[in-house]
């Protein structure tokens, strides 16, 4: 067994921030991402449409909670990626950790935009409205806000460097609100229920329903893994083509000089 | 290597004071953040007939009862330690029931009564079949909303 020390751990982390070796390793990494996620999530709608009992109290109607729960989650993960992925990027300087967040954000955006949906469909039969302006659901949306706003701010920034340091710092002060969404059902007084899953007392759900929705986080996460590993390739790609592009002219205007 | 622990710090550093001015602010504003006022919150606080808020609270066991109109229901919300009685004159949502937890939004009329302009209901984050359900009431181990037979 190789030991592990300090300095093989940084060579280790600094191999694996190279563009080049990410690349390699993403293309290797990336059928296998799609075909866990392809098979968690196939298994996970079969059990929670055919095999999950209906609710005692809100009957078939609770298999919403199959895709809102894990979008939902996916809306909080998502973020707490880039911002970590920026903190990497801003401390250490790791350029793929900048691709890393910045690949991640339309995907976090999409799941939120689910989350949203799939709670309004499932807030209007059980609740008796598709939207209140609660701590929860508000806060949500304002998730999304940033979400759009950190794309924005990278469209805006015209120099890649500048941009990746600004959106970052971006993402770090979008974090605040993370906690703010997961607590918001037990510091304030909520129409949207407490946590279920993630709680002190352990899962308020019963196993036959928590089963099912535990492989659909399990899936609804892998399918990510599956689109940041196409989204960072792409990203890397996107970045050399403009590289050797911007080198052909400078090479062809050196020509001409010459 | 100290260029890099500086810019460590400084993240850490920064994201802490975020937290803290957030956690302040949060505070300062607790009142608007809140969606509802439980029955007892509504004693301490005195808000006067005709002011819109929302109510909520578990509606109480044996409470609900149809006016000979056929439309208005009359039910009481409760926390447990104060009681709001409550009309409401228009269709209630499927998970109304004794012992469910709601919230109302309305104004409260002279005499104290909440007249409700909305009913929602609130469910809790217990999920269970049906079968399940019945047996924790059975075993006496239900802790639950209690039903109505």
């Amino acid at each position: 067994m190789q030991r592990i020390d300090a300095t093989g751990y940084m060579i280790a982390m600094q191999r694996f921030a190279n563009p080049a070796n990410f690349l390699k390793l993403a293309t290797r990494l990336t059928p296998f991402a799609a075909a866990i996620a392809f098979i968690l999530l196939a298994v996970g709608s079969y059990l929670a449409l055919f095999v999950a009992p209906p609710d005692y109290q809100q009957g078939d109607t609770v298999r919403i909670m199959f895709v809102h729960v894990p979008a939902a989650w996916m809306t909080t993960f998502c973020f707490g990626v880039m911002a970590a992925a920026s903190a990497v990027g801003l401390i250490w300087g790791h350029p793929v950790a900048y691709v890393a967040a910045k690949a991640t954000a339309p995907v976090g955006a999409a799941f939120t935009v689910m989350a949203l949906v799939t709670g309004a469909l499932w807030g209007q039969p059980m609740w008796g409205t598709w939207w209140v302006w609660d701590a929860r659901l508000t806060s949500v949306l304002i998730q999304l806000f940033i979400y759009l706003g950190y794309m924005a701010l990278w469209n805006a920034i015209e120099d890649p460097v500048r941009g990746a340091k600004a959106t970052a710092i971006f993402a770090l002060v979008g974090a605040v609100n993370l906690p703010i969404i997961k607590f918001s059902v037990e510091w304030w007084n909520t129409l949207h229920q407490p946590a279920s899953i993630a709680r002190v007392e352990g899962p308020a759900i019963h196993s036959s329903i928590l089963t099912p929705l535990l492989i659909m986080l399990a899936g609804f996460t892998v399918f990510y893994i599956w689109l940041l590993l196409v989204r960072m390739r792409q990203e890397i790609l996107a970045r050399r083509i403009r590289t050797l592009q911007l080198a052909r002219t400078r090479k062809l205007q050196v020509g001409e000089a010459g | 290597m100290t260029r890099k622990r500086r810019r460590l710090y400084l993240v850490v550093g920064a994201m802490a004071l975020l937290g803290v001015a957030a956690a302040l602010v949060l505070t300062a504003i607790r009142d608007t953040l809140v969606f509802f006022y439980s029955p007892m919150e509504l004693a301490e606080k005195d808000i006067p007939p005709g002011k819109n808020f929302r109510l909520g609270g578990l509606v109480a066991e044996g409470s609900v009862e149809k006016l000979p109109d056929g439309l208005t229901t009359r039910f009481v919300i409760t926390d447990l330690s104060a009681e709001v009685p409550v009309l409401y004159r228009d269709l209630l949502p499927d998970l109304f029931r004794e012992g469910q937890g709601v919230v109302a939004e309305g104004a409260l009329n002279p005499e104290g009564v909440f007249m409700a302009r909305q009913v929602l209901a609130k469910h809790d984050e217990n999920y269970m079949p049906p079968e399940v359900a019945e047996a924790l009431k059975k075993s006496g181990q239900w802790q639950g909303a209690a039903e109505t037979e």
